[in-house]
């Protein structure tokens, strides 16, 4: 296909979707008058239910919790197919010199891996106190790790996360959060129902299973995360 | 007025997809996907918006009367955000690939070499 015939395809099938994707917004709601009772009624509810303080957390940790280890497999598969695809064919040549030359980046960057892991760490935390949670957090986490890489050099991030503690880390996240739901199967309630006692609200021990589901998903996400770097800069490292 | 959120949201698809069809560089076509998964969120966190309300967070002093705007489709524009991630960085490693096996990253190019 010629880039015409592929633009005009493009205009004639983009104007037919414009057309029905305008037709369904007409279908929904005037913005800011959502009136879906699901999202009412667990704003009423979660905090006396659950004991938590962040619905959302609520949500994604326990009402809809199973969805989330769909997503947690989504995570865990791409990591395995980035390796797959990146690990193959890889000769284990000599390394680039990867040397951050300015002392002003090294200085701040490296002041900042300190800072950065912390507030990941307290997001994640008090993900379901106040905003945040594992992946926001997770990711934090994992991007003050990569900043050793950023402002010091490649080495220096491979020693702070050897591969085979972070596909540990990775594949210990994904299995707590399956173990748990196996274990709320084995007092006798539904899979990843929770089981924990709920604690008292407003503080860290608050929201039974939630704060381990959290946990759990912190670890695979800063594994994760950390394992797509590794990834991509070992291509960037060995000589093409 | 009350339109304006909905119609980012389709302006960012189309725009996105546009970029995608006539893109001639893989990266920069990745990052045209990106555009159209950011569509997304806005719709979905426009969906749940509720005027004059505040976020589904209800700490201490916070009263659950006052209510707040929809905390699913927030939690859903999390999954969103993070399979958007996931996806993003496998589409990029199969690019890497790409290169490595053609030396190309036009799309149109690689068309050509294998017709």
């Amino acid at each position: 296909m010629t880039r015409r015939t592929r633009l005009g395809t493009f205009v004639a099938a983009g104007a037919a979707l414009a057309v029905l994707f305008v037709w369904a917004l007409t279908g929904l709601h005037a913005f800011g008058d959502f009136q879906g009772e699901y999202g009412r009624i667990l704003n009423r509810t979660a905090g006396s239910q659950r004991h938590v303080t962040n619905v959302v957390a609520a949500i994604v940790f326990d009402y809809r919790g199973f969805d989330t280890l769909g997503e947690e497999s989504i995570l865990f598969a791409a990591v395995i197919g980035i390796a797959l695809l990146l690990r193959e064919a890889r000769d284990e040549g000599e390394r680039r010199i990867d040397v951050v030359r300015s002392d002003f980046i090294r200085a701040v960057g490296l002041f900042a891996v300190g800072p950065t892991v912390l507030v990941g760490l307290y997001v994640i935390a008090h993900g379901y106190l106040t905003p945040g949670g594992a992946f926001q957090g997770g990711v934090a986490t994992a991007s003050g790790l990569v900043l050793l890489y950023a402002a010091g050099r490649y080495r220096a991030y491979r020693a702070a996360s050897p591969k085979a503690m972070v596909d540990l880390v990775e594949g210990t996240g994904i299995g707590t959060y399956t173990a748990l739901g196996v274990a709320s199967l084995a007092v006798g309630s539904a899979y990843l129902a929770n089981v924990v006692d709920l604690g008292t609200k407003g503080t860290l021990a608050s929201g039974g299973t939630i704060p381990i589901l959290n946990a759990a998903s912190a670890l695979a996400v800063i594994a994760a995360v950390v394992l797509i770097c590794h990834e991509f800069l070992e291509e960037l490292m060995t000589p093409a | 007025m009350s339109f304006l959120p909905y119609a980012l949201a389709a302006w960012l698809f189309f725009v996105g997809l546009y970029g995608v069809v006539t893109s001639r560089h893989l990266v920069h076509l990745v990052v045209c996907l990106g555009v159209m998964q950011s569509s997304s969120y806005v719709l979905l966190l426009a969906i749940g918006y509720r005027t004059g309300k505040k976020a589904p967070i209800f700490t201490s002093g916070v009263p659950v009367k006052l209510g707040a705007v929809d905390p699913v489709v927030q939690a859903l524009t999390l999954t969103d955000v993070v399979v958007s991630v996931t996806a993003t960085a496998l589409i990029l490693a199969l690019v890497v690939e790409i290169w490595k096996r053609s030396g190309k990253l036009d799309p149109d190019s690689l068309r050509k070499k294998e017709t």
